[in-house]
């Protein structure tokens, strides 16, 4: 059903789109607004008097701006599509699907005469190709980078390098050979086209890899490939063009490029690292202007690329660099709201993209020039197979010598698959002039041979293959606290392990930079008091955060109050339950009136009791120091038994439970005084807390009302704070303080009278709860 | 070949360490260079002092721990073979060896490393990180930038995360399953002892 009313508004588009191009002919509607008001500039009017126009048709005022909304919107309609057709999407990838819906448009475009676009290597680089890099970058895991780096390198350089040469002077040889029609084909251009089509491409590896959900070591190895041979295809690619035209390169010109190389690339990542500075320095300063911290990130990541591009730099390597310097100091200073707008953003752009480009690809292969030559092409595609292959095999031979953890054959088939082509390369020899290059246009028909053959046929067969070959696949986990301590103490361990050796190791250098970073870095960029946190303490955060956040989604209709970090760590005790079913009925509307009103009426005299003290007199009154440390006993004893409650799925709560050690660790357990106090209670008129007995869940809910109510204010307390200043700080008195001072100090009696105040005024659970879609992740 | 021949003449027992912790003759005579290095006044043997007075050493949080772990428990002094031994845990895991049915387990294998990272938590050797080593260790490394009440949040929620049998501590079974997804083997190897 869905799929037939897609299909019948893709036709309406597709329908309105041609001749919406043609101008003059049929009227979208939503024009006509817009039209009206330009009445004076539209050359209809002839001289004599016309009849007022009331509706008029201008189609060009439009036309560009309208003509990319449509294509944008058919991208995304497509990849909407592929999704509702239910078994298409798990046998083949995203990308192939794209191509083939670009090669129909194409074609129905060619059938109604008109000229298909063909991607414009200006556009691509430019605007299509920024988003993906910077999407990639910025979520770089990179530990897992830095670990792998000298390999990465490796197979980025060298193997691009072998690529390259093997592939153009192969091809060339075949020209020779062939006679008639190649043998004008010389050297240097063979090579450039060798060089251009070695390159592995990122957006291609991506789309593919992401949906196979490949062990993160490939993954980041032949991701990492992709990125980084951007250098090294940039150097190539203007040294042979330049002199292609001379017709001869020379020892000092292969000199000049070694070290064009070596300038592009670190180039490159210099310019990416200033702005990626500039811009964490920059968001230290953004916490009255929360609303545009996102564009930051965005404007000066680009700028880095655009500023590499102005070199001749390595714009991808700019934008990367970039995307992993800015973002730890990033996140530390911005709201948990602009991190989930930069990172839905991010993958927004980078999917509308990596759509388009297939499409497009897809639209260009009908539409560009073709030459086709069946040696040429053959011939290509077969050497890069077997170049890849050779290249991989031979680098892990030499790689393995220096790696701790060897990469097996299996891996090697993996990387030596997954390195496919893309748009990249394709843009590269549109970018080529036809006079410099009389054969470019059958460059053209070989590379678009190529993309089609590793996306089809490399990127269907991946995924059983994988499956056939039981590689390993990412986990699905998130990283649990102790690992989190245990890596950080084996860290410091292999450190000064290292220290005694006296070899100046990965760990060493590691630790120098992390000390280094604490102590200046972190200072400058980082605002307030979060540059001092420890990272251990931050991962500890978040996790505390996803988990408030889960268990409030778990929870259902009863918003729990979850933002209490200490105590929230009772809770996790079993974390993965389902919801439990005996979650806290919702009270009726009439029933949480009531209650509301006796709440009302029994704090008011709270209130005014409290509004006595005055914290300058010494010997207080016991009754009402009693009756706030009865407040704020009772409120805890509340949350706890709820979270007891909660955990056991029983409504009784005895003595706290033996069995369970946290618990009676807990603040209440080992206190005698918030048992003995409670015959007091009986003399006030409020709501009778008693523990011991079993009790009817309508009490109950009034009692996590009342400890809702309670405990809620402050949790938005909490939030508030952490807004204005930008990180968690925990305000909590410690109960150990609680209990010994009698004399209620002046912190803990204006907290439970702003609680009071809030629970009077909150109309009931916050309604500016955070709605998050999916828990506060990293 | 000549002078390091020599040099491995001096050391006693010589081949019984290769065998044992699998060390090549280079890396023991590395090491070897090293220890004399590290024992400024030639007496053969390190003292706690001497690896105080590796100053990187002392910026390490738990610079002490691994001191103390060279010593066996009761001796002042650290000979050449016991360092070797210790070091012998960092080896990177050679996976070709041929897996002799009665040999015992090489020092450099995953079970090992662990067993040696999980002494340097468990200072009273009692087979279990209580909450109280685990709250050492935790401020050690966190210092003084964190309040008390977060680093026993912390703490409480590490042992409950880990404790399966629920005795507030954790054995080395734990331990070891709580790492189960860490790369052992890469994480705790140094490339320079191969």
């Amino acid at each position: 059903m869905e799929l037939k009313m897609f299909l019948l508004v893709l036709g309406l588009l597709v329908g309105i789109s041609s001749p919406g191009r043609a101008a003059n002919h049929g009227k979208p509607p939503d024009t006509y607004d817009h039209e009206l008001q330009n009445q004076g500039n539209y050359t209809r009017a002839t001289p004599s008097k016309k009849p007022f126009p009331v509706l008029s048709f201008n189609f060009e005022h439009v036309k560009v701006p309208f003509e990319i909304s449509l294509w944008v919107l058919l991208a995304s309609l497509m990849k909407l599509g592929f999704h509702l057709i239910p078994r298409l999407s798990s046998i083949v990838p995203e990308s192939c699907l794209l191509i083939v819906v670009g090669l129909l448009v194409g074609g129905l475009m060619k059938v109604v005469s008109e000229v298909p676009p063909v991607l414009d290597s200006n556009v691509f680089f430019l605007y299509l190709l920024p988003p993906i890099i910077l999407d990639a970058g910025y979520f770089l895991p990179i530990r897992q980078f830095t670990e792998n780096l000298g390999t990465i390198l490796m197979f980025a350089v060298v193997g691009t390098l072998w690529n390259a040469f093997f592939v153009g002077g192969l091809l060339y040889g075949v020209c020779q050979l062939e006679g008639h029609k190649l043998v004008n084909v010389d050297l240097l251009s063979c090579l450039l086209f060798g060089s251009i089509i070695s390159a592995v491409d990122p957006v291609a590896v991506l789309a593919v890899f992401e949906e196979i959900h490949i062990n993160e070591l490939l993954h980041i190895l032949v991701f990492g490939e992709s990125l980084l041979n951007d250098a090294v295809t940039v150097v190539l690619y203007h040294l042979f063009e330049e002199y292609s035209t001379v017709g001869t390169i020379t020892v000092m010109d292969v000199f000049l490029g070694v070290v064009c190389f070596l300038v592009v690339s670190l180039g490159g990542i210099v310019v990416g690292a200033i702005y990626g500075i500039l811009a964490a320095f920059t968001s230290r300063f953004t916490s009255h202007t929360r609303v545009i911290e996102p564009l930051f990130v965005f404007v000066y990541s680009y700028m880095a690329y655009l500023s590499a591009e102005v070199f001749h730099l390595s714009g991808i390597m700019a934008l990367i660099a970039c995307g992993a310097v800015m973002r730890p100091y990033v996140e530390a200073n911005i709201s948990h709201k602009s991190h989930t707008t930069i990172k839905y953003f991010l993958k927004m752009w980078s999917s509308v993209s990596d759509t388009l480009i297939f499409i497009f690809l897809g639209v260009s292969t009908v539409a560009g020039p073709h030459e086709w030559n069946w040696t040429f092409v053959v011939a290509t595609v077969i050497f890069c197979l077997v170049a890849r292959v050779l290249g991989v095999v031979g680098l892990t031979f030499v790689i393995n010598k220096f790696r701790i953890v060897k990469l097996t054959p299996k891996d090697q088939f993996i990387i030596a698959y997954g390195g496919l082509r893309g748009a990249i390369a394709f843009s590269l020899v549109y970018l080529l002039s036809t006079e410099h290059f009389p054969k470019r246009n059958m460059f053209l028909t070989a590379i678009i041979t190529v993309i089609f053959f590793t996306v089809f046929v490399q990127g269907m067969t991946i995924r059983p293959l994988v499956d056939l070959l039981a590689v390993k696949k990412k986990q699905e986990t998130k990283r649990s606290i102790n690992e989190e301590i245990h890596t950080q103490f084996l860290d410091h361990l292999l450190t000064g392990i290292e220290d005694i050796c006296g070899h100046y190791g990965h760990h060493h250098w590691k630790d120098k930079l992390n000390r280094f970073n604490k102590k200046y870095v972190k200072k400058c960029l980082i605002a307030g008091e979060r540059s001092r946190e420890p990272q251990l303490i931050a991962f500890y955060h978040k996790m505390e955060m996803k988990q408030a956040i889960e268990l409030v989604e778990s929870g259902g209709g009863a918003k729990l109050p979850s933002a209490l970090p200490s105590t929230v760590s009772m809770q996790n005790i079993q974390p993965k339950k389902p919801p439990q079913d005996r979650a806290l009925p919702q009270l009726s509307k009439a029933r949480e009136q009531e209650i509301r009103k006796i709440l009302r009426t029994n704090l008011q005299r709270t209130r005014q009791r409290l509004r006595s003290y005055n914290r300058h007199t010494l010997i207080a009154d016991p009754y009402e120091d009693g009756w706030n440390e009865i407040l704020i006993k009772r409120k805890k004893m509340m949350e706890l038994e709820k979270k007891i409650s909660q955990m056991n799925n029983y409504l009784t709560v005895p003595a706290p439970p033996p069995d369970s050690p946290t618990i009676a660790r807990a603040r209440l357990a080992s206190d005698p005084q918030a048992w003995g106090l409670k015959s007091v209670t009986e003399s006030i008129p409020t709501i009778k807390v008693d523990l011991a007995s079993p009790q009817s869940p309508e009490s109950v809910n009034v009692v996590n009302e009342f400890g809702k109510k309670g405990s809620q204010p402050k949790g938005s307390q909490l939030k508030a704070s952490e807004e204005e200043e930008g990180g968690l700080t925990m305000k909590i008195p410690s109960p150990p303080k609680q209990r010994k001072d009698k004399t209620a100090d002046e912190d803990n009696d204006k907290e439970p009278q702003q609680r009071l105040m809030r629970c009077l005024s909150d109309p009931g659970p916050a309604a500016e709860e955070e709605d998050e879609d999916e828990p506060f992740l990293p | 070949m000549g002078s390091t021949n020599s040099t491995l003449l001096k050391i006693p027992n010589v081949e019984v360490l290769m065998q044992e912790t699998g060390f090549s003759p280079a890396h023991i005579i590395r090491l070897h260079d090293r220890f004399k290095a590290l024992d400024k006044e030639g007496r053969g043997y390190l003292c706690p002092q001497d690896f105080g007075a590796i100053k990187e050493l002392a910026m390490n949080p738990i610079g002490d721990r691994i001191i103390g772990a060279f010593f066996s428990p009761g001796k002042e002094t650290v000979d050449f073979h016991t360092f070797v031994k210790i070091l012998a845990h960092f080896r990177p895991v050679d996976k070709d060896r041929p897996k002799e049915p009665n040999s015992l387990e090489p020092i450099n294998s995953r079970s090992n490393k662990l067993k040696f990272a999980f002494q340097l938590y468990d200072q009273d050797k009692d087979g279990k990180i209580s909450r109280d080593e685990l709250l050492k260790v935790l401020r050690a490394m966190l210092g003084m930038q964190v309040t008390e009440e977060q680093l026993e949040s912390i703490a409480d929620r590490t042992i409950q995360e880990a404790d399966l049998d629920r005795d507030d501590a954790i054995s080395f079974e734990e331990f070891r399953k709580s790492l189960e997804k860490v790369n052992i083997d890469h994480k705790m190897s140094i490339r320079f002892l191969r």
